[in-house]
């Protein structure tokens, strides 16, 4: 059994990788990772769309896969690697899928993007060559409100062309 | 939002799970994609969480002509099972319509059915598939039959101690086909009315419903009414399903497309 409880505070301790930085939060075991990710890192990067698992605006990868952290407990995150979308770009290089997103006219107001983003590298982990339906359904829980979607799916198809083939 | 306080514990065996769950106040949590959300709308205020993610519940296996699945195997695994896994079509198909890419990476199968929602797409396939579910207690472990595991909304023959670890799904005999299909609620993603149809050589059939009742059910009726090839709606009206939310007839008549359509996959699937 683990016993990361903070004595007589009601607080427990949890070690994870942000973004590749081993980091200690500590939090009470019903804080959010999305909460604890925006609240005590400061990386408000990951939004908070609906609050309730439908709108994908909070989505981040945990070991690489992409999960709504709005609806994952922080205390749960001990020795997961956590990436958001501050973690993707190399210095002030952008990460492919980001250029991607701008170069194709991905995105409006923006809100949408770090989700979107993570869930595609997600998708792109898995399948570098996904065709429209794909992406549609990879992307199906993520919502966006002002663009529309055909924006999102020319910027989804570039980004697995960048990355299959960097330039 | 956020949930109301609890402790939390992380348990490393099944056996100090089972006993952390003695406490009543006590709730497991999975994948805690259904949980969570109530704990959220303040609608479930566990006091402590038994967090089972330590305890090693996601094998996948073979033996005695079924499939065995860890209860912790999340959707996302299961479709990611290879052809060589002899899973029934319909289960595929459940899995798959299940939220949505986050939702399946973090949803388990076993969280899902203990769960115990009126309208989990999962519990009709497994019901249809006539699979078996191993509960564990520190009594020991039993097997219930799937349609005999929910009784009511939000509620299983689950005892407060006990654990759902393992689905045991028969491998489809030759001959056989099975289809799940359903609409889903365009908001929320969760079926307003949800079939699956599994369709043997011997044209003999079981069906599994969710959505239009109180909770996931194992058909009977229906079944007869497709061997006799009478009315799907008559047959629906007289398994007195209970109207969730008021659209009884709208779910009705869901039902009875989605029932013909799962038919007409599972029958396709079989070959015939």
């Amino acid at each position: 059994m683990t016993d990361t409880m903070v004595d007589g505070t009601g607080l427990v301790r949890v070690g994870l990788r942000v973004n590749g930085e081993d980091v200690t939060l500590v939090v009470e075991p019903r804080t959010l990772l999305v909460h604890a990710l925006r609240d005590e890192l400061e990386l408000t990067g990951t939004k908070i769309g609906c609050d309730t698992s439908q709108c994908g605006a909070c989505t981040v990868l945990v070991d690489g896969r992409a999960f709504k952290s709005c609806t994952l407990l922080a205390v749960r995150m001990d020795g997961a690697e956590v990436t958001t979308i501050e973690g993707l770009a190399d210095g002030r290089s952008l990460h492919p899928i980001q250029e991607a997103f701008a170069d194709q006219h991905g995105l409006q107001c923006g809100f949408c993007t770090p989700g979107m983003i993570l869930a595609t590298a997600d998708l792109l982990g898995r399948d570098p060559d996904p065709d429209d339906e794909a992406i549609r359904r990879a992307l199906a829980g993520n919502l966006c409100r002002c663009t529309g979607y055909q924006g999102i799916l020319a910027s989804v198809r570039a980004a697995a062309d960048a990355v299959r083939t960097p330039a | 939002m956020i949930p109301a306080a609890f402790d939390y514990v992380r348990p490393s065996s099944l056996d100090e799970a089972l006993a952390e769950l003695a406490d009543p106040g006590a709730r497991p949590i999975a994948g805690g994609h259904s949980l969570l959300p109530m704990m959220k709308l303040r609608l479930a205020r566990p006091s402590r969480l038994i967090d089972l993610a330590g305890l090693d519940l996601g094998a996948i296996g073979l033996e005695d002509g079924a499939v065995r699945i860890g209860a912790l195997t999340t959707y996302d695994e299961l479709l990611g099972l290879g052809e060589e896994v002899p899973l029934p079509g319909a289960l595929r198909d459940a899995a798959a319509e299940v939220g949505d890419a986050q939702v399946r990476n973090a949803g388990t199968v076993g969280g899902a059915l203990a769960h115990g929602d009126p309208a989990c797409d999962f519990a009709a396939a497994v019901i249809a598939a006539g699979s078996t579910l191993v509960l564990r207690s520190p009594d020991g472990a039993r097997e219930v039959a799937a349609e005999d595991f929910f009784v009511g909304p939000f509620t299983t023959v689950l005892e407060q101690q006990e654990l759902l670890v393992e689905l045991r799904v028969p491998v489809p005999a030759p001959g056989e086909g099975s289809a799940y299909v359903a609409f889903e609620d365009p908001a929320s993603g969760y079926p307003l009315a949800g079939a699956a149809v599994r369709l043997g050589r011997d044209r003999g059939c079981t069906v599994g419903l969710t959505g239009v009742g109180a909770q996931p059910l194992r058909a009977a009726a229906v079944e007869k009414a497709i061997g006799d090839g009478t009315d799907l709606g008559e047959a629906l009206d007289m398994l007195g399903l209970v109207s969730v939310d008021g659209d009884g007839e709208h779910r009705r008549q869901l039902a009875c497309v989605a029932v013909s359509r799962a038919l007409e996959a599972a029958r396709r699937r079989a070959g015939a």
